[in-house]
């Protein structure tokens, strides 16, 4: 190995044929507490190719990618950069390699200017900031790698796309070799992927490595050279190259595997159409299309599992329906009524529950008592309001009642909610939001972060309701608890209902397809 | 009155105006940087008091004007020390600690300030200047310093890397975090600026612009130097100018006490004092609500991430 | 926090487990400190006996054994208080002094409970003030009868309260804007509105900066108005307003703990967005909090107006800042604040006389900051941690773990 590195230093890269790594990630184990997010993890990327890392929710890329991008340090493993051991410790170590991340969210910001960004954290200039000179600069590497940008602009001014050119311009400025990508067209529009994989391919010429963390497998296979897949923390296929790879080869390497139907249940009895979806659009936080025209129907004594990486428009779909959001066209209508931020929530409150996916942010309050979070839905009637104050005694029987029908876990119903495990909690929100008999259930992300124990029950909890009837939209990361819970499942991606399928029977690989932007019929 | 009478009566009310507002112009630029860090600090009154006491007592009994000074900015910086700690590494709430350091400044310069109540005041050393004669060579340099202080401060808010740094870590924290910059330090750094800054606009109240040690020298000037920074947007050389308009208005009821300008004169008008009085007041409340709007308020400058404690990991800025 | 110079980090979790008690003990602690670290300043100050003035503080504040002993004996047999003594004197005093203080703390306990900045309450009871004032100088004859006066001068000063505390309240509510300079700059607004009207206005008297002494009818009963069939009442200027106090921290208490309003209330002041998915309106409860705070504020300056017996250029400012305190101190519970209140009223009564003045503050100052401190500490754990390569960096809260 150091006998080829000295020959290609002596005689350049472009001489030998044969491919050299820009770096090399051996045997990586990352742990978080309850998940083995990496399980020695093997990746390694070529000078100048555009290499994807795919995989589905909680299959491990981002992680390996924050270990690279050095914001994790691995329990166990090493980096190589040009066949040296590194170890880094913070982002800039891992900059001083030449190896820069892009990440989803950007840390740029937003009321300075392209240049003050890009030049922010440097060591030089160390005092007077010359930002006409920086302003030549940016301008200057822009333009090598055929990138437009005004290095004046302030960044709430510019467009998603010209802000991600900001971030990858930031790295580039810092000497990055390696650019590492995660989802990066996520927030763009058609337009701007054009260009960003234009500016992709300019920047492999150059010599420049692209790690691309992606889900879809569309793209995957337009700007890949190859391809990595990881699944639940393991590798499933290493560099393989994208040209040859088929998108249902890879989206089987994407799921494929013996699902574990965890929950045994009966089969469902379907009644009338509880909610009815018509042609659902909207706008995420961004401005930009998350759902675009989703219609489906729900019925009472069935489980709809809404499938999808995360980022699709589950999270718009479910506020919508819960009226925290507005849509911009189409209709749903609960029973006979329509679900709009200004229906009398307080009202429908009673028929429909809501599981939030942030149980914190949204779903309790977090120094009252498990008691008085148990009347969240219920303090304005009878009989737990009286006249105008709440009758403790009623809170105290009805939190009893539920903490015992529930199994919550809590010294007493007086205690703080906050200091309850993420499972109580949810049993909890559960306990608050189906104790009414709800007509129709939202749940989203319900078993989030919470031990196999909890899991169970609320698995439980969620069957319960469906065979007392309730009309289940059942939105989850998790493929497996979809595939065991769901009676019918619907795909997402792109804001759309890409695939809708009785799980009974489905193909597993179709679905993979389907999560990766591939339309399969059936 | 003649045309010469008039310019000169212009001269020394705008001179006047820049000696009333020097005070209130340190404190402002010492408040504009700590909350371009994101730490609002409403202790400026209490830092001010031990300033302006501070630096009177040590003037007393060391003769020299300069120390005095020295000593005023130290005690300010002190118990802005005391309020860096608690919202910075507690992460307790800015404004609760603010008002302590209030009560903590008023109380402190008040006890420790009764020997020094009405006790004589540093002599006025005249110098003689084209067009206002006779004025104070102190009053002078204190002029000064604010008029080379401002666009100092500007410019290195503006031009400099620390000074990018700064604005970086009040308006996306975790972001300046990611790329190196110690979020902690930094707001350490300012907030402790900002008592230096303040404690000298009190010792210049008490040695200089106003000469003097009485108990709550600095009557409620405090309070004005946290609205002047919104006033100001958060920008040192608006500070200069709002500072000094609000001189203008302090000294205005004094001013107009000359029966020459019968119309707007408050001798004939105390109650256009009183109403003026309020005016700066009025004036934050009113660009409070023009800003509410968030495109103005971009423009406006507010830090985005002003008064929130920084948390590494935690969601938002 | 990275400090240099160790290796090591400070590493901040929420305490899981949290009892009550804790708010107590750390409140107890703050003026204990208090006291402790004034103790130093006195001696800075020159005093050399800084317990012997902690001593005639309470003293004067609160009175001897000797005091109460020799009242409650007068008071039984009805007879004079003994030549030498003070009897009742000092803790009618006290009563005096907390009944504003009382009001103020409510009106911050309410606020802060929905998590509003209310720092204007010296604004809202200058305002209060100012308008009981003009109910008792202007508005009604100088000899209606006493409770149609006090009862229309409390009216004016919860009216006028509310109102000027909920503007603040509105602005918030519909432009959200930051309630804390609002509420402290209508402070100052309202210290000139006063002065306006008092000094150089259309209230004064002649050039003293006063309205002159009310007529009988709009002045509190002071308990040495029946000195004459209760000797030891003499002089003491205790009146009922401390009564109002006590009543509306009971109401308060009642609004808070048991009332569906003071679930809203609650859930509002902890998470927002949980309110809002309870359907609880945010702006109509910004309004209404706002201006209730105000309004009793405001009634706390009728309060004062009535028991000064004039309205002066030199009106008490500052006690909506011990308000605050107060609400602190008594962990946002009202029944609490009755005991807080009358405590820093004795503390004020007791200052009075001392030299140097500014105890009170600074005093006020340090309790507030000890308490702050405490809180702190008993809310999250502090640990000292050693950077070890794989603890550098921090694992992310929630599992959006790819």
């Amino acid at each position: 190995m150091p006998c080829s590195n000295l020959i290609d230093r002596f005689l350049g890269s472009g001489f030998m044929s044969e491919p050299q790594n820009a770096f090399e990630m051996h045997d990586i184990v990352k742990r978080f507490p309850g998940v083995l997010a990496n399980d020695h993890v093997n990746f390694s990327a070529q000078v100048g190719e555009v290499h994807a890392l795919l995989g589905e929710n909680g299959a491990g890329k981002s992680t390996l990618m924050n270990v690279l991008g050095g914001l994790y340090m691995p329990e166990a493993g090493g980096i190589y950069v040009g066949g040296q051991k590194a170890s880094f410790h913070s982002p800039q170590d891992a900059i001083a390699h030449g190896i820069g991340m892009v990440h989803q969210h950007f840390m740029l910001v937003p009321s300075h200017s392209v240049a003050e960004n890009i030049v922010l954290g440097l060591n030089r200039p160390r005092f007077f900031l010359n930002l006409s000179q920086v302003e030549e600069q940016v301008i200057a590497l822009a333009e090598q790698y055929d990138m437009k940008v005004n290095p004046r602009a302030r960044i709430w001014e510019l467009s998603v796309g010209e802000q991600q050119r900001v971030e990858v311009l930031k790295m580039l400025f810092r000497g990055a070799k390696v650019l590492i990508m995660d989802e990066p067209t996520a927030v763009l529009t058609p337009q701007e992927v054009d260009s960003l994989f234009h500016t992709l391919r300019d920047m492999t010429r150059q010599g420049h490595t692209i790690v691309f963390i992606s889900h879809k497998l569309d793209e995957v296979v337009a700007i890949a050279d190859r391809v990595t897949v990881l699944r639940r923390g393991k590798v499933t296929a290493a560099g393989e190259s994208a040209k040859g790879a088929t998108k249902a080869k890879l989206a089987k390497l994407m799921v494929g595997r013996e699902v574990l139907f965890r929950v045994v249940k009966k089969k469902a009895q379907p009644g009338d159409v509880v909610l009815s979806a018509n042609g659902l659009t909207t706008n995420n936080d961004r401005g930009l299309p998350a759902l675009r025209n989703v219609s489906f129907q729900l019925r009472a004594g069935e489980i709809l599992g809404v499938a999808g990486v995360a980022g699709n428009g589950q999270r718009e779909l479910a506020e919508v329906l819960t009226g925290l959001r507005r849509m911009t066209s189409g209709t749903a209508k609960f029973g006979s009524d329509l679900l709009d931020p200004s229906t009398h929530w307080q009202e429908i409150g009673q028929r429909l529950a809501h599981i939030p996916e942030d149980r914190a942010a949204f779903g309790s309050v977090p120094s009252l008592s498990v008691a008085e979070n148990l009347i969240l839905k219920s303090f304005n009637r009878g009989p737990i309001a009286a006249g105008w104050s709440i009758n403790s005694t009623a809170v105290h029987q009805n939190a009893v009642r539920l903490v015992d029908e529930y199994q919550v876990a809590t010294p007493t119903v007086e205690t703080p909610v906050r200091m309850l495990s993420g499972g109580n909690l949810q049993k909890t929100i559960l306990a608050r939001e189906t104790s009414g008999h709800p007509g129709l259930m939202i749940a989203v992300h319900p078993t989030r972060g919470l031990d196999v124990g909890a899991t169970e029950s609320v698995h439980k909890i969620l069957i319960d309701q469906r065979d007392a009837g309730a009309a289940i939209l059942l939105i989850s990361e998790d493929l497996d608890e979809l595939l065991s819970l769901s009676d019918r499942l619907a795909v997402m991606y792109e804001g759309q209902i890409i695939g809708e399928m009785p799980t009974e029977g489905a193909d597993i690989q179709k679905i993979g397809l389907m999560m990766a932007g591939t339309k399969v019929e059936g | 009155m003649s045309n010469n009478d008039l310019i000169a009566l212009a001269a020394t009310i705008i001179f006047g105006a820049l000696v009333s507002g020097s005070p209130l112009l340190f404190a402002t630029l010492g408040e504009i940087l700590s909350e371009r860090a994101g730490v609002m600090n409403l202790g400026i009154e209490g830092m001010m008091l031990v300033g302006a006491m501070g630096g009177f007592a040590v003037w007393f009994h060391t003769g020299n004007t300069f120390l005095g000074l020295l000593a005023g900015m130290i005690f300010g910086g002190l118990l802005a020390l005391l309020h860096a700690f608690i919202t910075v590494s507690l992460r307790a709430d800015q404004v609760v600690s603010g008002l302590a350091v209030t009560f903590l400044g008023t109380g402190l310069s008040s006890i420790l300030g009764a020997p020094y109540v009405g006790k004589a005041v540093p002599q006025p050393i005249p110098v003689i200047v084209p067009l206002l004669d006779r004025i104070e060579l102190q009053q002078l340099i204190m002029v000064l310093i604010g008029l080379v202080l401002a666009p100092a401060i500007w410019y290195y808010l503006n031009r400099t890397r620390p000074g990018l740094n700064l604005r970086s870590v009040g308006e996306y924290p975790s972001a300046a975090d990611s790329l190196g910059i110690n979020v902690y330090r930094t707001r350490y750094m300012y907030v402790i600026f900002g008592g230096l800054m303040s404690g000298l606009g009190g010792a210049a109240m008490s040695l200089v612009s106003d000469p003097g040690w009485v108990d709550g020298k600095t009557s409620g000037l405090g309070w004005i130097a946290v609205g002047l920074v919104i006033f100001a947007s958060w920008d040192p050389l608006r500070g200069l100018w709002v500072s000094y308009f609000f001189g203008l208005l302090r000294r205005l009821p004094l001013d107009l006490q000359n029966p020459a300008l019968p119309l707007i004169s408050t001798a004939n008008n105390p109650q256009l004092g009183r109403i003026m009085d309020m005016l700066p007041y009025l004036a934050t409340i009113f660009i409070l609500i023009l800003g509410s709007r968030e495109a103005m308020r971009k423009r406006m400058g507010a830090p985005a991430a002003l008064g929130t404690p920084y948390i590494r990991g935690e969601r938002g800025l | 926090m990275n400090l240099p110079w160790k290796s090591y980090r400070l590493r901040i979790e929420t305490r899981a487990d949290n009892p009550g008690w804790m708010g107590v003990v750390s409140s107890i602690l703050g003026v204990i400190l208090a006291l402790v670290v004034g103790g130093f300043v006195l001696r800075a100050a020159g005093a050399n006996d800084p317990i012997g003035t902690y001593r005639e503080i309470f003293k004067e504040g609160f009175g001897t054994l000797k005091d109460w002993q020799a009242g409650i004996f007068a008071l039984l047999t009805n007879t004079d208080c003994p030549k030498g003594l003070l009897c009742f004197g000092p803790i009618s005093d006290t009563f005096v002094k907390a009944s504003p203080i009382l009001l103020t703390g409510l009106a911050c306990i309410l606020a802060f409970r929905m998590k509003l900045w209310n720092i204007g309450a010296d604004g809202q009871m200058f305002m209060g003030a100012w308008a009981a004032t003009g109910v008792a100088v202007f508005l009604l004859p100088k000899d209606t009868d006493r409770t149609v006066m006090l009862t229309t001068m409390v009216l004016a000063g919860l009216i006028a309260g509310f109102i000027y505390g909920a503007i603040p309240g509105l602005l918030k509510a519909w432009l959200n804007i930051n309630e804390i300079i609002i509420t402290l700059m209508l402070n100052y607004v309202a210290y000139k509105w006063l002065e306006y009207f008092v000094v150089v206005g259309p209230w004064s008297i002649g050039n003293f900066e006063s309205t002159g002494r009310f007529a009988p009818s709009a002045t509190w009963p002071r308990l040495t108005e029946y000195s004459k069939s209760i000797p030891v009442l003499a002089g003491l200027t205790a009146h009922p307003g401390i009564f109002l106090g006590v009543i509306a921290a009971i109401i308060l208490a009642w609004i808070i703990y048991r009332s569906r309003w003071g679930y809203e209330i609650r859930v509002i002041g902890d998470n927002p967005k949980a309110a809002r998915y309870a359907g609880i309106s945010l702006a109509r409860n910004i309004f209404l909090v706002m201006g209730i705070s105000g309004a009793l504020a405001g009634l706390a300056g009728m309060n004062e107006v009535a028991a000064l017996r004039e309205l002066t250029g030199h009106f008490q400012r500052g006690y909506g800042f011990t308000g605050v305190i107060v609400a602190w101190l008594a962990r946002l519970n009202p029944l609490a604040a009755i005991l807080v209140a009358i405590l820093f009223g004795g503390l004020l009564v007791g200052t009075q006389l001392i030299q140097p003045q500014g105890i009170a503050s600074m005093l006020q100052g340090v309790i507030l900051f000890v308490v702050v401190g405490t809180e702190l500490l008993f809310r999250y754990r502090f640990r000292l941690e050693k950077i070890t390569p794989s603890a550098v960096t921090s694992a992310p809260e929630s599992s959006n773990v790819k």
